[in-house]
């Protein structure tokens, strides 16, 4: 059996009295794209933030290649990984392909400044912009391209992992489709393993292997793509077909 | 019963507070001793240095010169009214070269940057919180502390002494112009007067002064921005407590470092 490139163990995250995570356990084989789907505030983001420290978790463990994640595996980690924010996150005091070229730019992986935009130009050709959106600055994009940039951005470098938080949010239903199409060809293309949070049910079907429930901070369920119109589980059941009754309370 | 309810309440009120008001204050003294840290500690990043020395220098400068030249005329009217009643229009010249450049220079260059620059950084800074941008830098592998607070602090500390030097030159000219253009001072005397009366401690305290609130501007307007929340109330928030707290550590070390100086 293959080590699991990202193993959460018992995870537990509080928020004061808050408990978003209850102990979450999960693994994710690498080159697979995970997707983890639950309501909004069930904690999906929480999760994702913990396991590239962006917030620091409770309790329970997290391992990357079966090692547990300290300071100096986090560091390594970090520099071949991508991550598409909810917003895009651009930097608006830099151009397109400087947002694109950001660690081309500057650090260990610099390079000349030509040969970091013609690096970005060619990430920005990838994701369907052209060379003239190369030196707009993000806040003259509309949202679709801002979400281009920014997957862009997160495949400048190859990583080996890539992480997707909410990728359609406030897109149409066609230039949804666009990014989800996109993420399944680059993370198929680049082998990467990819974990994406969604409460969108076309992106999950677009992008999964494998999806996972979050609820009441713990995994409900996971299993492969294609079960999870057949599950009984009353979670996914309830969650997948938008049911108003079931075990998730609609008024939360 | 109701009296001892309401005085045990009162006091739990203002216990609340002055714990709040430590952790607060321990907050921003973590967060001063990580940026220092940060800046001497590579990578360094020159150019993002250079560009804040920039903006918060250069661009400071017409805002602190404007004041500066105001100021300075004011003081010497002010002081010429003062003096006449004792018969001593002629200390005009040394009063405001002493007061810009030991006080008056120092102080409103740290409040006019305050207002300008202590706003600016905390609504940058926090609005790249509220949008994920912070969060995005570390997913890039670059240190936030490193790439966005080290450079805005050393620049702060840098940028100030030399505005502060502007400030005090042209607070002296906004008093040689009125004293020689309105008070009837002779040129030639009012120079003198004024280069008599300074002495290298006066110099060397208005910018030690200026770099003291450079840091203190810069710290505070950053660790607003950086633990901002809440969207754009929390923007707003973060900005007018950058200006509010700057200002009065400002007026506070001001009277502090004046002790200082005023003992040696």
């Amino acid at each position: 059996m293959t080590t699991a490139r990202i193993s959460l163990r018992g995870v537990t995250k509080a928020f004061g009295a808050k408990r978003v995570l209850r102990g979450v356990d999960l693994d994710i084989q690498p080159g697979e794209s995970c997707v983890i789907i639950g309501g909004s505030g069930t904690g999906k983001s929480v999760m994702l933030k913990c396991i590239i420290g962006l917030v620091r978790h409770d309790g329970g463990q997290i391992l990357i290649d079966g090692q547990p994640m300290d300071a100096r595996r986090r560091e390594a980690f970090l520099r071949h990984f991508g991550m598409l924010f909810q917003g895009g996150a651009l930097f608006d005091s830099l151009t397109v392909w400087e947002n694109v070229a950001f660690r081309f730019l500057r650090g260990a992986e610099r390079l000349p400044r030509a040969r970091a935009r013609a690096l970005a130009v060619e990430k920005l050709a990838r994701v369907g912009l052209d060379a003239a959106t190369a030196d707009l600055y993000p806040a003259e994009l509309s949202g679709g391209m801002q979400k281009r940039v920014g997957l862009a951005r997160a495949i400048a470098t190859d990583p080996q992992v890539i992480f997707f938080d909410e990728p359609t949010t406030g897109l149409d239903p066609i230039m949804a489709d666009v990014i989800n199409r996109l993420i399944r060809e680059i993370v198929v293309e680049m082998g990467a393993t990819a974990m994406t949070i969604t409460h969108d049910m076309t992106s999950v079907r677009r992008i999964a292997d494998r999806v996972a429930m979050l609820h009441d901070g713990v995994i409900q369920w996971t299993g492969p793509v294609d079960e999870i119109d057949r599950t009984d589980n009353p979670y996914v059941h309830q969650f997948v077909n938008g049911l108003p009754e079931g075990p998730i309370a609609t008024l939360r | 019963m109701v009296i001892l309810t309401a005085a045990t309440g009162f006091l739990a009120a203002i216990g609340r507070a002055a714990i709040a008001l430590c952790a607060a204050t321990g907050a921003l003294v973590i967060f001063a001793a990580q940026a220092v840290a940060h800046a001497f500690a590579p990578p360094l990043y020159p150019g993002e240095l250079a560009r804040q020395l920039i903006r918060i220098g250069y661009f400071s400068l017409p805002v602190v010169g404007l004041t500066a030249l105001f100021t300075g005329g004011a003081l010497a009217l002010q002081i010429y009214a003062g003096g006449s009643r004792f018969n001593a229009e002629a200390v005009v010249p040394s009063i405001v070269a002493i007061g810009v450049v030991r006080e008056l220079g120092p102080v409103l260059c740290g409040l006019m940057v305050a207002g300008r620059v202590g706003a600016s950084i905390a609504a940058e800074l926090g609005s790249m919180r509220v949008t994920e941008q912070i969060d995005a830098l570390v997913t890039l592998s670059t240190n936030p502390m490193k790439f966005l607070v080290a450079p805005r602090v050393v620049a702060g500390t840098l940028a100030l002494p030399l505005l502060t030097a502007v400030s005090d030159i042209i607070g002296v000219m906004g008093g040689y112009l009125v004293g020689t253009g309105r008070l009837g001072i002779s040129p030639g005397n009012y120079i003198q007067n004024t280069i008599n009366y300074l002495t290298t401690g006066d110099i060397v305290s208005s910018l030690v002064k200026g770099a003291v609130f450079g840091f203190i501007i810069a710290v505070v307007g950053c660790h607003q921005g950086y633990n901002s929340r809440r969207g754009a109330q929390g923007v707003a928030q973060a900005t007018r407590n950058a200006v509010v707290a700057a200002s009065i550590l400002i007026l506070a070390a001001n009277y502090l470092l004046t002790e200082v100086f005023f003992s040696t």
